[in-house]
């Protein structure tokens, strides 16, 4: 009994040093995102704003997706606080265990779509995957949706997709087969993969970055391409003879998570707060075409119409554009993932 | 052996012998007492995560033992496909990193000391510049509108850019630009201590320069051939910064799919067998060119 009272004598006063520590450190929280141009317009729009109204240090870095996250989770040492992941990823982790639920006592959520609102994630940015191409190349004649991508004979030239996986590349190769934008899902993944099979021997770049998509414009290494809105977009200000289209563009969400076991779990969810604030919402499309998710956002009138124009989450550009289905890829993405690893290999 | 057969007048100097023994033997304990910092350190370091690697490879999500990690390479052919693929590119590497570092590697051991030195500085040099920086340079130089093919086009020698990376072209040009030194430096050292004096005796008895090379300079170079060769194979399998940059997505080698092992599965078990089986694969051959080198050294006495 006594060996009993002194261990937890040990542990609470353990618990109160670990209780203590946090404290002690709140003053920094590390937020993970995807780099590049589209990293730059976070830290000017959400970063720098919401470690000025908090008073913290937000350190910066980089993921490329939720294995980042299952390997710190899982070796335990879990470095971030604040995550960004995409696609099915935000369910699947979940799934998984690998992240904390949000706080929603915390974190207020008005103006964001309620199926943005799930209990271990939130929507925070809504990036676009979109057909872009080189303008000296097709000039007066460019490509206009993904068939006209796979119509290699119309449009000679070197193209790029993405390697990363059957995610958007699944729905790009349906449209282009004729699938109309409302009856993609369910994904029919047999005739996607055959549709991708065709056009593989034509595919010069399976691009693995967003820093590499960008740069297959800057030099012209690829005429055609698929590629993220802000990569073709910062690719273009570097001069990049290039213009895109958001006809048959997919749209994803980015959401925001913390895992589990995260150093400054309590502070995260203030800056997540932060970050969803219709104020910080308006300013990103002043640095990247994404608009905001918060559609309160649009009633601060800090979107100017200019802006609005080349934003991707506007009602007219949304329209032309397929909003990818969530819930779907978080049950069939590793089963449709293994199957593109096999597909590339080939 | 000695000791026990010797005969009592010889007490003595069997007494001797055995205090030599036990010398040698306490030496030997001091020796390995020395050693075992060194040994601790492999253990840790070396046997330690090869064996979480196999212990990995052999249990499922749950925690269960399986061998669903192996029978997956086994029954998806994209596995087997990519091992060929690392075995090939890596042994078209090697076998191009022989034909150019061979004569690098003669030339360096024939010049005066003054020009050798600045020759395997010139070969030195990328070799202390980073891998990824490297690569990079690469692909700026081999792209569509890199320098290679606007000079091409310039001078009228292709009408089209040549498809030079993003491919497998690019990721062997990359791959022998990295692994020359390997090969050269070992070769240089074992040429480096060949003695002259052979090549002119074999002269001396009317052999001609190129059966003198034949027969006498490169059955001597031949150590450190192998060894070189060895290092550049061994080192190639496990490429991954190369092929993923210069390859263009297309080119996969065994190293790349380990890491997408990593991130497809939601356990380190899928990769670990990948990393086990490349293990396996490289200790054979290493052990294959030992046991060849060894009769081949036989066989010329």
């Amino acid at each position: 009994m006594k060996r009993f009272t002194t261990a937890a004598a040990a542990s609470l006063s353990l618990a109160t040093l670990a209780n203590a520590a946090p404290a002690f450190a709140a003053d920094s929280v590390a937020v993970a995102s995807y780099g590049g141009a589209y990293q730059e317009a976070l830290h000017k729009a959400f970063y720098a704003p919401t470690a000025k109204t908090l008073g913290i240090d937000i350190k910066e870095f980089t993921l490329s997706g939720i294995t980042d996250v299952r390997t710190q989770v899982k070796a335990g040492a879990v470095e971030w606080d604040v995550v960004e992941l995409y696609a099915g990823q935000c369910q699947q982790a979940a799934d998984e265990g690998l992240i904390e639920p949000l706080d929603y006592n915390v974190i207020k959520t008005d103006g964001v779509p309620k199926q943005l609102v799930q209990s271990h994630w939130v929507g925070f940015t809504a990036y676009s995957t979109v057909l872009a191409w080189n303008k000296d190349v097709y000039k007066d004649n460019p490509p206009k949706n993904w068939a006209d991508f796979w119509d290699v004979k119309k449009f000679p030239g070197t193209r790029a997709l993405s390697g990363y996986g059957p995610s958007t590349n699944a729905e790009i190769a349906l449209m282009a087969d004729g699938v109309p934008a409302d009856k993609l899902y369910p994904l029919d993944m047999d005739r996607a993969f055959k549709k991708l099979e065709e056009i593989k021997p034509d595919i010069t770049v399976w691009w693995n970055s967003g820093a590499q998509s960008g740069q297959l414009a800057v030099n012209q290494e690829a005429d055609m391409l698929a590629i993220w809105v802000a990569r073709i977009d910062a690719a273009i200000k570097e001069g990049a003879p290039y213009d895109f289209t958001y006809n048959q563009g997919v749209v994803d969400i980015e959401c925001l998570v913390v895992p589990k076991g995260a150093k400054h779990k309590d502070l995260a969810m203030k800056v997540i707060n932060e970050f969803l604030k219709p104020e910080l919402q308006a300013d990103l499309p002043k640095y990247v075409p994404y608009g905001p998710v918060n559609q309160d956002a649009y009633k601060t009138g800090k979107i100017t119409p200019d802006l609005l124009k080349n934003a991707n989450s506007t009602p007219e550009n949304l329209a032309k554009q397929v909003i990818q289905d969530k819930p779907y890829w978080a049950k069939n993405g590793q089963a449709a993932q293994e199957r593109w690893d096999a597909f590339l290999q080939k | 052996m000695a000791i026990s057969t010797t005969a009592p007048h010889l007490t003595g100097e069997a007494h001797y012998l055995t205090e030599l023994e036990q010398d040698a033997r306490r030496e030997r304990r001091q020796l390995f007492a020395l050693c075992t910092p060194g040994l601790l350190l492999t253990m840790l370091l070396l046997f330690l995560p090869i064996g979480w690697l196999f212990w990995f490879s052999f249990i499922d999500a749950d925690g269960n033992p399986t061998f669903e990690h192996y029978s997956r390479i086994w029954t998806e052919g994209a596995y087997v496909q990519i091992f060929i693929i690392t075995f090939q590119i890596s042994i078209l590497v090697t076998a191009i990193c022989v034909l150019l570092g061979y004569p690098v590697a003669y030339c360096l051991s024939q010049l005066p000391p003054k020009w050798s030195g600045l020759l395997l500085i010139g070969i030195l040099l990328p070799f202390w510049t980073s891998l990824l920086v490297r690569t990079y340079a690469w692909l700026v130089l081999l792209q569509r509108r890199g320098i290679v093919n606007d000079t091409l086009i310039d001078l009228g020698i292709v009408q089209q850019p040549l498809p030079l990376v993003h491919n497998m072209t690019g990721t062997i040009i990359g791959m022998v630009h990295i692994m020359i030194p390997f090969l050269v430096l070992p070769l240089y050292a074992s040429m480096k201590s060949i003695d002259g004096t052979y090549l002119r005796a074999a002269a001396n008895l009317g052999a001609s320069p190129t059966r003198a090379f034949w027969e006498i300079y490169l059955p001597l170079s031949l150590p450190g051939l192998v060894a070189g060769l060895v290092l550049t194979f061994i080192l190639c399998l496990g490429f991954y910064i190369t092929p993923a940059v210069l390859g263009g997505g297309r080119v996969q080698m065994i190293a790349q799919r380990i890491e997408a092992s990593v991130h497809l599965y939601p356990t380190w078990g899928p990769a670990s067998a990948l990393g086990v089986v490349l293990l396996l694969l490289t200790t054979l051959i290493l052990l294959a060119s030992h046991w060849l080198l060894g009769r081949w050294r036989r066989r010329l006495g």
